[in-house]
Formats: C-alpha cells, sequence, structure tokens
C-alpha cells in the first residue's frame, strides 16, 4: 500500500475567496441538506473548525476559513410563505434571488435588499445586511422573528429576540458573522407589494455638499434613497435615486393584469479572463462620466423594474473580474452626522492615491438596532471599491481608519478585509458584550473564519 | 492572517540571527504584526534580534531554539510553533558559507555545510510545508543564492548545497500550488553581511535592505522566484549559456 502524501489536496478541498478575489484560502467544503448533517459535522469538527457560507458575496475573509469543514448550506432552502400573515420561513441556504422569484409575485417583497440579490439568507442575517431604506426600516435582523441555529455543541435552537432566554443569543448571531453557529432557517416578516415595478425620483447634483444637502432635506419622504457619487470627479458630483415600490394603479392600464410579474436577467457575463490593468483611471473615468450622463437630470416617479432599482450589481454575472487577478477591496464605513466632513475627505484620500471607484455609493442610516455587531448606526455610510495592488493604499487606509474611529464610526466586516484588530475592537464597543454571548453559544471555538483570526475575534 | 493587501500578522524565522531576515521583517507593515519567532541557537546575536524588531514597535516577537543540523527535533519545533496560532510568513534563512579550500582540505567540513544548507531545509521545510497546507494558507520563503545557478570552482561546496536548495524549494512550490500555500524562492547575489565580511566584493553586490523589499514585493505579488537585485535574473541567465572552458576562466 502506498503512502499519500499529506500536501496532495483531499477530498472536496478547494480555494476559497470572498467577492474581492483576494487572499484565498483551503477549506474542505461540505454539501449539507439537513439539520442533522449540520450538526454531525460540528460534533465531528477537527482542530480548524467549522463555518457556514452562503455565496461568497462578502468581499473580505468572513465566508472562509483555512483548513476548516465549510459548509455549503444551498440544499436547505425550503420557502414557506404564509400569505394571509405576510411571514416567510426561509432554510438559510435559500438566496434573496430565490425568494424573490417565489414571493413577488405573490404580493411579497424581502424587507431588505443589498445591491445584490446573490445574498443567502443566512449570509443577509450573518452580515445583518442593509439596503436602500435603513434610514426608515433598518437592516435585515430587524425583521427577523426567530433563527432556528446549531450551536457549537451541535444542538439545535431556537432564537428569537423576544424571549428574554434566547434574546442576547439572537442579537449576537445577527451580525456575527457565523461566528455564533451554523443557522439553517429564518422566519421574518415580508414587504406587501402591488406591483413589481418601482417609482423612481432622480437628481443629478452638482457637487457632493449638494448630494448631501438633498439627501439631509427629503430622504425622510422616501422608503428608498441612495446616492451613486462619481469618484474621479473633483467636485463629487453625484446622482440620487429615490422612490417607493409602484402600486398596481400607477403602472399603465396595459400592465396592470401582470403588475406582479417578475423575471430578473442578468444582461451579460464579465469574460473570463481579464488582464490586469485594463481598469485604469482612464476606463474608470469613461464609466463615471456615462453613468452619470445617462441619469435624468430630474425626473419624477419614473416606473423602474425591481431588478435595475435595486440590484445594480447582478447585471453583469462575475463583475469582480473586472479588476483582475490583484484583487480588489470594498472600503465602507459610517460617521455619525456630525462628521459629516469625512465623507468628502475620505474621496479625495482615494482620489488621491490614484484609487479609482466604478460604484462608489452614499447612503444615510437610520438608528442601529441591538446586534453588537451589526454595522449600521445613524449617520452617512460611504462604500467605494478599490483594486488591491495600487500602491500607498495600505497607508491610505489606515488614515482613514483612523479619522473614522476618532470620529465614533466603523467598518463593515462583510466588506472588509484589511482593517486592524485594534481598529476593529475600538470601534465595535459591543465586543466584549458579544464574545461572552459567542462563548456561551460556542464554548470551544468550533466556529471561526480567516476574518475571525485576521481580527482576534 | 494576511491582509486582503497582503500584509501579514505572524511571521516564523527559520535562521533567527540572519540578517537578510531580519531585514525582511523590518521591511512588513509593522502595525499589522502580532507575533514573530526567531528560531535559532541561543546567542547574544538572538537576544539581539529580539531587542532590535521589538525596538523597532513589532509586537510579540520571541526566541525559540532551533539547529538546523538537529533534524530529529524539527518535528516538534514546527508543531510547537504552529499550535499556537497560524503562521501567515515563514523565512527559511539559515546557512552557512563554509570555507571551500577548507572543506576541500577536510571534508568532514564541507559535509557541515551541506547539512545545514540542504538537509536541515529538506527536514524543516517539508514539516513547515504541511503545516501551511493544513492551515489553508500561508508562504514560505527559502532564501537560495545565485551561487547554486551554476556551479563555480572557488564555492562550489556552498553553490550546490544552494542548488539543492533551490531545487528543493521549487519542487514544493509546484506540490504546494493549489494549496493556498505558497514557496517564494529568492536568490541574492552577493550580499553586505557578516557572513560575507572580508570576502571581495562581486559586481551587483547590494544590501540586506534591498533584498527584503525586493523579497515583501514578490510575497505581495504571490511571485514564485525573485532575484536581488532584480537584473541579476539576466545576467545569471547569460552566464548559464557560457561554455564550460569560458565560464571556468571567468570563476576562478
Amino acid at each position: 500500500m502506498s503512502t499519500q502524501s499529506p500536501l496532495r489536496l483531499g477530498e472536496g478541498e478547494q480555494l476559497l475567496t470572498g467577492w474581492g478575489r483576494t487572499c484565498p484560502s483551503l477549506a474542505k467544503v461540505v454539501p449539507v441538506s439537513t439539520v442533522e448533517q449540520v450538526q454531525q459535522c460540528i460534533k465531528e469538527s477537527g482542530p480548524r473548525g467549522v463555518l457556514a457560507r452562503g455565496l461568497g458575496r462578502s468581499y473580505g475573509d468572513a465566508a472562509q476559513s483555512g483548513g476548516a469543514c465549510v459548509l455549503d448550506l444551498k440544499a436547505i432552502s425550503t420557502i414557506a410563505l404564509n400569505a394571509s400573515t405576510g411571514n416567510v420561513r426561509v432554510g438559510a441556504g435559500a438566496s434573496i434571488h430565490d425568494l424573490l422569484l417565489a414571493t413577488v409575485p405573490a404580493g411579497f417583497f424581502v424587507p431588505v435588499t443589498a445591491g445584490t440579490r446573490q445574498v443567502s439568507v443566512g449570509g443577509a442575517i450573518a452580515a445583518d445586511i442593509h439596503g436602500k431604506n435603513h434610514h426608515v426600516e433598518g437592516s435585515f435582523g430587524n425583521h427577523v422573528s426567530e433563527i432556528q441555529l446549531v450551536d457549537g455543541r451541535g444542538e439545535a435552537q431556537s432564537l428569537t429576540p423576544d424571549d428574554p432566554v434566547t434574546r442576547e443569543r439572537f442579537w449576537a448571531t445577527v451580525g456575527g458573522m457565523g461566528l455564533t453557529g451554523v443557522m439553517t432557517e429564518a422566519t421574518f416578516k415580508m414587504l406587501p407589494i402591488t406591483s413589481s415595478m418601482m417609482s423612481v425620483d432622480t437628481e443629478r447634483c452638482a457637487d457632493l455638499d449638494d448630494v448631501m444637502s438633498r439627501m439631509i432635506e427629503r430622504d425622510s419622504q422616501y422608503r428608498y434613497s441612495v446616492a451613486w457619487i462619481d469618484s474621479v470627479a473633483a467636485t463629487g458630483r453625484g446622482v440620487l435615486t429615490r422612490g417607493d415600490h409602484a402600486t398596481a394603479d400607477q403602472l399603465p392600464a396595459a400592465k396592470r393584469a401582470t403588475a406582479l410579474d417578475y423575471g430578473p436577467k442578468a444582461l451579460a457575463s464579465a469574460p473570463g479572463l481579464i488582464p490586469g490593468g485594463l481598469l485604469n483611471k482612464l476606463t474608470i473615468r469613461a464609466f463615471n462620466e456615462a453613468w452619470f450622463r445617462k441619469a435624468p437630470k430630474f425626473e419624477q416617479g419614473a416606473l423602474q423594474p425591481i431588478s435595475e432599482f435595486f440590484h445594480p450589481l447582478d447585471f453583469v454575472q462575475d463583475w469582480n473580474r473586472v479588476y483582475g487577478p490583484g484583487g480588489f477591496v470594498q472600503y465602507q464605513f459610517v460617521v455619525p452626522d456630525g462628521a459629516a466632513e469625512i465623507i468628502g475627505i475620505a474621496l479625495r484620500k482615494l482620489q488621491s492615491v490614484g484609487a479609482p471607484s466604478f460604484l462608489t455609493v452614499l447612503k444615510r442610516f437610520g438608528a442601529a438596532n441591538p446586534a453588537p455587531l451589526s454595522f449600521p448606526q445613524p449617520g452617512w455610510t460611504l462604500a467605494a471599491d478599490v483594486p488591491a495592488g495600487i500602491p500607498g493604499l495600505a497607508t491610505a487606509l489606515d488614515e482613514l481608519d483612523e479619522l473614522v474611529a476618532a470620529a465614533g464610526g466603523r467598518l463593515y466586516l462583510a466588506k472588509d478585509s484589511r482593517q486592524s484588530p485594534e481598529m476593529f475592537a475600538r470601534t465595535y464597543p459591543l465586543l466584549s458584550k458579544w464574545r461572552q454571548t459567542r462563548d456561551e453559544l460556542d464554548p470551544t471555538g468550533v466556529f471561526t473564519s480567516d476574518l475571525a483570526r485576521r481580527l482576534a475575534l | 492572517m494576511n491582509d486582503a493587501l497582503g500584509n501579514p500578522q505572524s511571521v516564523l524565522v527559520l535562521g533567527g540571527t540572519s540578517e537578510i531576515a531580519l531585514a525582511t521583517v523590518l521591511a512588513l507593515p509593522r502595525n499589522r504584526l502580532r507575533r514573530v519567532v526567531l528560531a535559532g541557537r541561543p546567542s547574544p546575536a538572538r537576544d539581539a534580534a529580539v531587542t532590535r524588531l521589538s525596538g523597532a514597535g513589532i509586537a510579540g516577537v520571541s526566541a525559540i531554539d532551533f539547529e538546523a543540523r538537529s533534524t530529529s527535533e524539527h518535528a516538534a519545533l514546527v508543531n510547537d510553533v504552529f499550535d499556537v496560532g497560524d503562521i501567515d510568513v515563514v523565512l527559511l534563512a539559515f546557512g552557512v558559507l563554509g570555507s571551500q579550500d577548507e572543506g576541500e582540505a577536510n571534508p568532514d567540513l564541507a559535509v557541515e555545510v551541506a547539512t545545514t544548507n540542504y538537509t536541515g531545509a529538506v527536514s524543516v521545510g517539508l514539516r513547515v510545508a504541511v503545516r501551511l497546507k493544513d492551515q489553508g494558507h500561508g508562504s514560505l520563503v527559502v532564501f537560495s543564492s545565485v551561487a547554486g545557478d551554476r556551479a563555480r570552482r572557488s564555492n562550489f561546496i556552498y553553490g550546490s548545497t544552494k542548488a539543492g536548495l533551490d531545487a528543493f524549494a521549487q519542487g514544493l512550490g509546484d506540490a504546494l500550488h493549489g494549496s493556498g500555500a505558497h514557496v517564494l524562492v529568492v536568490r541574492p547575489g552577493m550580499v553586505r553581511t557578516k557572513m560575507t565580511t572580508g570576502l571581495p566584493e562581486a559586481p551587483m553586490t547590494t544590501d540586506p535592505d534591498v533584498v527584503a523589499k525586493i523579497v515583501v514585493a514578490g510575497l505581495r505579488r504571490g511571485k514564485n522566484t525573485v532575484y536581488a537585485p532584480g537584473p541579476l535574473r539576466f545576467v545569471m541567465t547569460a552566464l548559464k549559456t557560457l561554455p564550460r572552458p569560458v565560464f571556468r576562466r571567468l570563476s576562478q
């Protein structure tokens, strides 16, 4: 009998990265389709532990864990909608995409969606995702009434925010980046809609101050609001889009009978091999110029399909490849209203190191929820993509971190791939409380990730 | 963990007093380093290295006993270091130059050079490689030498150990391809260190800081092989094509 080298790849072992395609690590990916299989993997876990991975849309190292057993819950995706209450029970592996296909024709929309619908329900809760409605309706966790979780001992438990016994565990799991256990199912409240179209107001704004003052003035009148900022223009001009679900009677008469039809499609796929350097200041400047010009100067009540309004990131499949083999980082921070000037400082700083960004997005957050590691807090949040290979980027972002932290802000874990453990601990003051609850759920440290190791969670 | 911009948090230096390795640690962003382990013989030089790195503001610097020739101790050493936590970068930086003339006169001395530079590296290198593969990420930097590119009359005992080490490291890099772990082979020319003090300077002689910068850039870009200084790559390619008699006369 021949000896198998320990350097050879084992069964199911594969390299995993986040959406930014930086820092791959090797893990054994295990597809699971029942709660019992999840429990068995946890009970049999080795020294490198276990982590659930959804659709890999977090940008950094949250959904990967070198040497670990990484659970793929795609098969745990049952969707059970109660049309009279609007409550839906969903398997943690189901995507928002699957969920919308099942519920929009029945007249329901997800309470919160990110810029892509390729997010699993487990991932949406683990990252406590936010959307364009945060300023009025909060983040995903706000709408969840129950989570089924398998803890570090392999025991299944039901967590609700109202039960005093499970309350802390529920909120530690919301925004807990999968480190409190493996979610298998969640129940949350859907939003009733009467059409699959959005009624959208669009305004082009001359500069950053213009964008921000218009947001302060009238964001509260809209359920959804977001601004795109031209990251290349010195002025920080932008396009503000705000709106709400159109009612069936806002549609042209001919469309009313099919008001809830829903068929989102990706328009194109990024080519497999993209040379590094294709994205440079010129191409990004051209893109930003075109994106600005494409928007109407001022338009009210335009009808747009759900996917066009909410999921611009889904029009090009695998768009993350356009940044080439070096990958990219997304820098997203929040600062309180009193530190609004940091938005402009950050844009200029990224410009000064020559870090061009396609989709730079500015949004206002409303109230935070009780989850200790949830990102949103009242104020401004800015998100910008930056190619990872830019010289001077590490220092520039460290300097921005310092400004953000000093202003009482913080970074979004689902986007982060580079902050220091000190920065994280300083900006999430409820970390020690979260750790306590996590230790109750996972006393032996079964659940870990590359992000958890990097940030010493 | 390495972050997305290629900055490591933990480093193991095998040959903890190596000037090039210390320069490499110092060339990494210091605010991300949390653990640096210097493995080497207990000595005032090792203590000084700990002091130097700590004094430069690097957190978590410690030393551990390591002897390249004591291969039976390598398994325990590697496990001790990795059991505490992941190592993002391992610098395999030990080696002795020896004296060509003394080695020819007393082959036992030549064997010592070979045991340290090659056998010791194979022993510890394989053990490190398994732990890097098991943790699913990390880089092993192997300090080879241009002396291994082509045997020279004046230092072929040393050169042959580096040739062996270099071939071993290349093969190990291929074995680890696709595993998340990665091997970077560094081929410096002559570097001004205590190892080369008193020797006549060769063309393109360089300093540890220059090698360090090249290593850090190579790590960031995921390179397999770097020369230091970079243009040595072309010089060595040319030298390797010279006919034996010509090269023999050139390298007396």
